[in-house]
């Protein structure tokens, strides 16, 4: 038993993860928020901290392909996995589809919302590239967004969807 | 007030046997954390009852559905997207789909699994109701081997249960006789995304002829643990549906939970709406209309 809880498991440790591309190594406690890494160690500030309970969104990431809160994952279940956020979209000075189609509809006001909106769009368009407006509210509908009325974000997702492909 | 990472031990041995040897080994020390949706919000408001956490996301032993002929086992470690995801569940047991489909945001289904919704014994989640309905039996393991348990009995008051100390759930199992079952399942809340139900009923039934042969009805959110309302199941099982019968269910079913007022509603609202779900439960019954 020992041989798990020694020492190895006090204290910081060093962790690898891929973000947006590039295999980073952290030195970190395990129960950092994978938020707080991204954020202040990673210097990616896109993510919001909103609530930091899960419930608006505004963290929203994807983890080996899944949409997240990164709030609540602690850092070490985030070792070795594949991370993907606001940051990771455009290519070079291209925006991605999706970001092209907030900024087109008006999708995105005071900006915390917009990255986890995105990357929740950008979930809900892998997995259905062709998303009913049902489809669409649901798949945002852990995203609270306190300035748009969400019409205008529907609307870039739908106009997103229409000029794929967006992966 | 926020906790501090440092104060806080972590490990994720990878594996099902490494975990229970570790909770028996310091027996109540270690807390389990799968997808976090719950310990991650006590981590951040600091009241998380544990320093040291043992990682069990993930696990393959708790990561799968097996089914056989006459039952389905749902890996404790399965999240809310597997259940939705999984052809049988959807099929089969749609009050535990459509559960799902009710708790939280697609980022929390990618990550809550049904063993936490289960452990962590809120009388105010969603997908418990759907388990007592389906007469669900929870395979709980330890060092020690394992063993079966009815998951009525699992809940013992609020937020208490029967698992024990060195043991961890594995999986939760729904017997495949409901086919010919009707189904009936709502959840009030303020809105239909994140927000916690003020009531959330499931139903099942079956006529012969008029007459109801068998119902089971549970709510949660008007109880300090999910509730299987076994008083007006007897009252209305054996006798057709007539408005006398669905007034006798009413009332038997008002006096049957014990809600409290709280931020989200009051006892009266509650009781209220439990005898009105189960009256429009049995309707529905009656007419045969799936819903």
């Amino acid at each position: 038993m020992a041989a798990l809880v020694d020492s190895a498991s006090l204290g910081k440790c060093e962790l690898s993860l891929t973000v947006n591309g590039e295999l980073k190594t952290v030195s970190v406690y395990p129960m950092e928020r994978l938020l707080d890494v991204l954020r202040y160690q990673l210097g990616l500030t896109g993510s919001k901290e909103g609530c930091g309970e899960g419930e608006c969104g505004s963290c929203s990431v994807l983890m080996d392909g899944e949409l997240v809160n990164s709030c609540l994952i602690p850092i070490l279940q985030a070792k070795d996995a594949d991370i993907v956020t606001i940051e990771g979209l455009a290519a070079n000075a291209t925006l991605h589809p999706l970001q092209e189609a907030f900024l087109q509809c008006g999708g995105a006001q005071c900006g915390i919302c917009t990255p986890g909106m995105i990357l929740a769009a950008l979930h809900l368009l892998k997995k259905k590239p062709d998303p009913t407006i049902e489809d669409i509210r649901e798949g945002l509908s852990g995203n609270l967004c306190r300035c748009t009325g969400y019409i205008q974000i529907f609307e870039a997702v739908v106009e997103a969807a229409r000029r794929r492909p967006v992966a | 007030m926020r906790s501090d990472p440092a104060d806080y031990q972590m490990v994720a041995p990878g594996g099902l046997q490494e975990v229970v040897s570790l909770l028996a080994a310091e027996p109540g020390m270690w807390l389990p954390i799968a997808g976090g949706t719950d310990v991650m919000v006590q981590y951040a408001a600091g009241t998380l009852p544990s320093r040291k956490l043992v990682s069990i996301w993930n696990l393959p032993e708790l990561r799968r559905i097996d089914v056989s002929p006459h039952e389905l086992c749902v890996g404790a470690g399965c999240t809310y997207t597997d259940l939705r995801e999984h052809e049988i569940v959807s099929a089969q047991f749609p009050l535990l789909a459509r559960a799902a489909s009710w708790t939280g945001g697609i980022a929390n289904q990618n990550r809550g699994t049904l063993g936490g919704n289960v452990v962590n014994a809120s009388p105010a989640a969603d997908s418990l109701p759907a388990l007592l309905a389906y007469e669900a039996e929870l395979i709980l393991v330890s060092v020690r081997g394992e063993r079966r348990l009815p998951y009525v009995d699992f809940h013992t008051g609020y937020k208490k249960t029967k698992l024990a100390s060195d043991e961890l759930i594995r999986a939760i199992c729904l017997p495949r006789q409901v086919s010919g079952y009707f189904s009936y399942t709502r959840k009030v809340g303020a809105r239909n995304a994140q927000a916690i139900s003020k009531v959330c009923i499931a139903g099942l039934g079956r006529l012969a002829g008029k007459v109801v042969q068998d119902v089971r009805i549970a709510v949660g959110s008007v109880a300090p643990v999910p509730l299987r309302l076994s008083q007006t199941e007897k009252v209305v099982t054996g006798k057709p549906l007539e408005p006398a019968v669905l007034a006798l269910a009413k009332q038997t079913a008002v006096a049957e939970v014990r809600p409290i007022d709280d931020i989200r509603s009051t006892a009266r609202y509650r009781a209220a709406v439990v005898g009105n779900l189960v009256v429009e439960f049995l309707k529905k019954l009656s007419a045969g209309k799936q819903g």
